[in-house]
């Protein structure tokens, strides 16, 4: 069973989100962690760039995948986790202490769910 | 402990491993300062006898199809043919330099005019370039040809490839290096194309759909002709990837089925060496309406002799340096004549048949894919066999090659779980195969009593699996 | 009966019986219901015996003229030890598929960590692939990783000087990309990097040179990386791996991103095919560089291992968000390489070098001495370019060299579509060529004085 935050939100690819005022954490779930197996590295955002909502702004790979990260909602990277770039393992250690990247100044989406949304969701896709 | 150190570390000061003739004129000049290489590099310093040694165990490190049976799915590992060696090495051909005189290169012409002949007689289309250098590249300047094509229509809104979920992975990397998007076409449960969901997909931004046929399952489109009524109707054209050709050489060809545009794999279909992965030949074919976006140079044949023709308005431009692989396209060349139009549909129809005899003395204990006559290749499933024992397709693999096999294609096509591809080609004869066979049916029941034994494999090698996350996190690329 | 194909009539009764069919014909019952069977055969002739085809093949071969060749553009006549032809022939190299069983190819991975570790020393690079298709196609793959690299960025400038097939290449595939080539002019044979300040933008996300140039002359790349790096852009420079011997290499030039052709390290002319092309980057680039890649890793007893790793980067991973489609490399000439290299050692390339370098210097001399040639006051490493008064005369020249079996350049014009470019050629010199040789061209040529 994937494990899943109650306090948090989640998108359909798997990012988590921590809203905290007009800022944002952002990770991926314990869902996509599991299904990349051994993750060798993390491709940060720069900070002050600029993303839109779904574009393209980080990545993982382990040895057999790479996986995009999209950008859950507008905003400016103000943050990222540098530990990963030595550590990229983290994120299977422990996908929730880790974050990815930080945005600052966010719009909020529609299609953000919550806990038991996502919940639900992954029972349609397994 | 068998493996082989490099060979820099053999390295003795001063020593070497060839002279050359003393210089006969005055030595140069020196650069100047300020374009002088600083530090040397670091090479090797080995005698010519530990160069040899060294080659030659690095050489014996490695399987080729001239050790042992290599069904490797989608790779189209026939036999390499010696006589095509010999004749690619004659120095009437690697002395050549590529800009000489046309007139003192008609021999590498003819090659060039008459492989392209032969190559669209047996695809079907009205010409084509030899320029790209291997499968992907060709795949590449189809596209680009494609590309080309509707930018010259004015069509600029036509941005997207359709490609079918179990594509290639040098499908959709094509079409975006082309600066294409990628709508996916699902498979139905035949396996094939879905003609409901591809219908879906026909919008005017379509540019055109990537198949191969038969596709990476190994099963013919036998609803190649609809799909080919609907791309055109769309306003679309035909992509065909060749890679799996070698089932249906002399027995259908591309054009009938509705293809604009070929690109084909000398290095699969047509017998030419891997070489560890390279150098291959990736010719592309279309149809005459294409014509005008070949790659430059174009070969013609004119006023009694071959022609390179530079002045080609339309044309795309150019994809390698010169005219493509040419001692590659050499073998070619000579494997279809030796092979001929009756010997091109024996190697199909045996290529076809070896894999179909192989499906089925496998079904006996193996899950194919799916259970009906395949082509020149087929998919088994081990994700009942993991489910029950633990054992992966990847063991059952890695178990094979202990027993003196190359495996066969791991985890491709991604639409089938734990997939399995063989491919056994029409080189292999009837006791390798059940050789095999027997040797595969074998590791099914050792799964089912000793797991972790299969687990382990393999043993018998220079080195055991390796650690692929450490090579990937902390990567040592260079010695 | 064909060589190729072992079945015996029995062997297939067995096979078809086994099918559960009554014919090979009913194996392709979906061609037929497709509506796609062919009847008729192909209108090739049949299959020919071994001894016809080699009958056939040689005859084709003797339709070649070869000849005592100054050509170059990119493709030269250097000695090639008996020893990495005999080598790069071994059929564990020759008939193997890309080794991604790790374990039982581990003989042609150690050879591309080989050539990898080779390559990043002669460039001066950290990061080095196993090859790609050629030198033109990796100047094309160079222009991508660095607009794939800048965000923001969709201009890159290149260097008019650059061989003019690798432009050519470059232009090809920018094509529908959405990004723009921005040439810099050249000056009197290299490039004018004077004129780089003026065609910097905001969009530019990096420069593409190279040295030796189109024409054989040595570029002074003094200040151009700083230059670039100041506006946070990448910084390309191709180079022929052989004058690296002698120049300073990319990495000591403050490159990012190193490529060339690798026809020149013991790979024969062969009508232009199959050569390799190289590209080595910086260590920020180790994620992004196309191509296969091998890594040092180890079992899972502990024995050093090599292995293709970074395949996240790839096709077969990364799918259509991939920089690069590439599938497979040029593996076997890459052995070759690292063969001859390995043969040569740095003394050797220098060697080989130099004598190139030598012989070059004295046809020169000669040639400068003719009245109706201008040649230019540039250095060069083994080529270099004359102008000739008329095109006649550069025509009769070239004539009468081929009279007696001699190449004697290659026309530019062809290759740079200028017309200030009609009455020159270029001249390659290699360490193959002998005095002998170079006298009798200037004799043949001294003829001319007096016409």
């Amino acid at each position: 069973m994937s494990k899943i935050i109650d306090e948090l939100l989640y998108t359909k690819d798997h990012e988590w989100l921590k809203i905290e005022g007009t800022e944002a954490f952002v990770g991926i779930t314990d869902y996509a962690q599991n299904s990349l197996g051994e993750i060798v590295y993390v491709e940060l955002p720069v900070v002050d760039d600029e993303f839109s909502a779904k574009e393209e702004i980080a990545n993982v790979e382990s040895v057999k995948a790479a996986s995009a990260i999209y950008s859950p909602v507008s905003g400016t990277v103000s943050e990222v986790n540098e530990e990963l770039s030595d550590k990229p393992e983290l994120l299977n250690k422990d996908c929730y202490s880790n974050f990815i990247f930080k945005l600052k100044d966010i719009k909020m989406e529609e299609d953000l769910l919550d806990a038991d949304a996502y919940r639900e969701y992954l029972k349609t896709i397994d | 402990m068998n493996s082989e150190k490099l060979l820099i570390n053999k390295s003795v000061e001063g020593r070497s491993a060839y002279k050359f003739p003393l210089l006969d004129v005055n030595p140069a000049t020196a650069l100047n300062e300020n374009i002088s290489r600083l530090e040397d590099a670091i090479l090797p310093e080995v005698s010519e006898l530990d160069l040899v040694r060294h080659f030659s165990k690095l050489s014996s490190m490695a399987f080729g199809v001239d050790f042992g049976f290599y069904p490797l799915g989608s790779c189209t590992m026939k036999y390499n043919p010696k006589v095509n060696e010999k004749l690619a090495s004659l120095d009437g051909f690697n002395n050549i330099h590529p800009l000489q005189d046309e007139d003192t290169v008609q021999g590498c012409l003819k090659i060039y005019y008459e492989m392209i002949k032969d190559l669209c007689e047996i695809s079907g289309m009205d010409w084509g370039t030899l320029q790209p250098c291997a499968g992907a590249h060709g795949e590449y300047t189809g596209l680009k040809i494609i590309r080309s094509y509707f930018l010259d229509r004015g069509e600029k809104e036509r941005n997207i490839i359709l490609i079918p979920e179990s594509a290639h992975g040098t499908n959709p990397a094509s079409a975006h290096m082309n600066g294409f998007d990628i709508r996916i076409v699902k498979s139905d449960e035949r396996g094939l194309v879905d003609l409901e969901d591809l219908k879906k997909n026909l919008k005017d931004d379509v540019a055109g759909i990537m198949l191969t046929n038969p596709n990476t399952l190994g099963l013919f489109e036998v609803d190649i002709l609809k799909i080919g009524k609907l791309v055109h109707d769309a306003g679309g054209l035909l992509y065909y990837d060749g890679a799996n050709m070698n089932a249906i050489m002399g027995k259908a060809r591309p054009r009938d089925m509705g293809f604009d545009v070929v690109h084909f794999n000398l290095h699969k279909t047509f017998s030419t060496p891997h070489g560890g992965g390279g150098p291959g030949s990736g010719p592309v074919l279309f149809v005459e309406k294409l014509k005008k976006f070949v790659p430059v140079p174009d070969v013609v044949f004119s006023n009694g002799k071959y022609q390179l023709d530079w002045k080609k308005e339309k044309s795309l431009g150019k994809v390698s340096s010169f005219y493509g692989n040419f001692l590659v396209i050499v073998r070619a060349y000579a494997y279809i004549l030796s092979m001929g139009c009756d010997g091109l549909r024996s190697a199909s129809e045996h290529a076809v048949l070896n894999a179909n005899y192989m499906r089925v003395r496998l079904e006996k204990k193996y899950t194919v894919a799916y259970d009906k006559i395949c082509m020149h290749e087929f998919v088994l499933s081990l994700q009942n066999l993991k489910n029950s024992t633990g054992v992966s397709a990847l063991d059952i693999s890695k178990s094979l090659i202990d027993r003196g096999y190359h495996p066969p294609t791991m985890y491709f096509p991604m639409i089938v779980h734990e997939a399995l591809m063989f491919e056994p080609t029409e080189t292999e004869s009837l006791q390798v195969m059940d050789e095999c066979c027997d040797v595969i049916l074998d590791l099914y029941d050792k799964a089912v009593s000793q797991p972790e034994e299969l687990k382990k494999s393999p043993c018998k090698t220079v080195i055991g699996r390796v650690d692929e996350v450490l090579a990937a996190r902390n990567p040592v690329l260079k010695g | 009966m064909y060589s190729y194909i072992p079945h015996t009539s029995s062997d297939e009764k067995k096979m078809l019986e086994a099918i559960g069919v009554n014919s090979i014909d009913e194996l392709f019952v979906d061609l037929k219901d497709g509506g796609c069977l062919l009847k008729d055969f192909l209108k090739i002739e049949e299959g020919l015996s071994e001894e016809e085809v080699i009958r056939k093949v040689k005859k084709l071969a003797t339709m070649n003229v070869q000849g005592i060749s100054f050509l170059g553009a990119g493709v030269y006549d250097h000695i090639i030890p008996s020893a990495v032809t005999s080598l790069s022939s071994l059929p564990g190299f020759v008939t193997s598929y890309t080794p991604y069983q790790a374990e039982i190819s581990q003989g042609i991975l150690e050879a591309f960590f080989e050539f990898q570790t080779m390559i990043c020393s002669l460039t001066s690079l950290p990061v080095s692939n196993a090859t790609l298709y050629d030198g033109a196609s990796a100047a094309a793959e160079a222009a991508s990783l660095i607009l794939s690299s800048k965000r923001s960025c969709n201009e890159i400038i290149v260097s008019s000087t650059i061989s003019p097939f690798s432009l050519a290449c470059i232009k090809t595939w920018i094509k529908g990309t959405g990004n723009t080539l921005v040439i810099l002019p050249e000056n009197k044979g290299v490039s004018d990097f004077n004129a780089l300040e003026g065609l910097i933008t905001n969009k530019t996300a990096g420069l593409i040179v190279q040295t030796p140039n189109k024409y054989g002359f040595f570029e002074d790349l003094t200040g151009v990386s700083s230059k670039v790096h100041s506006f946070k852009g990448l910084f390309a420079i191709s180079s022929d791996p052989l004058s690296l011997s002698l120049q300073k290499s990319q990495g000591q030039w403050g490159a990012d991103i190193a490529i060339g052709d690798t026809q020149s390290l013991g790979v024969p002319m062969a009508f232009g095919g199959p050569s390799a092309g190289y590209m080595a980057v910086s260590s920020d680039l180790m994620r992004k560089i196309p191509g296969r890649i091998v890594g040092q890793t180890v079992d899972n007893q502990g024995n050093t291992a090599y292995v293709l790793t970074l395949q996240a980067r790839e096709q077969h991973i990364k799918r259509e968000r991939a920089t690069s489609n590439i599938c497979s490399n040029e593996a076997l000439i890459c052995i070759t390489n690292v063969i001859y290299t390995s043969q040569l050692g740095f003394r050797g390339m220098k060697e080989a070098a130099l004598q190139s370098r030598a012989k070059a210097q004295y046809l020169f001399e000669g040639l400068k001495k003719l009245s109706f040639i201008k040649t230019k006051n540039k250095d060069f490493f083994l080529e270099f370019p004359i102008e000739f008064d008329s095109c006649k005369k550069m025509e009769k020249f070239l004539f009468l060299l081929k009279e007696k079996g001699i190449f004697g350049g290659v026309r530019l014009y062809p290759l740079t579509n200028n017309k200030e470019d009609d009455k020159t050629i270029l001249v390659a010199v290699t360490e193959k060529r002998t005095k002998e040789e170079m006298d009798k061209y200037l004799e043949i040529v001294g003829r001319l004085e007096n016409e």
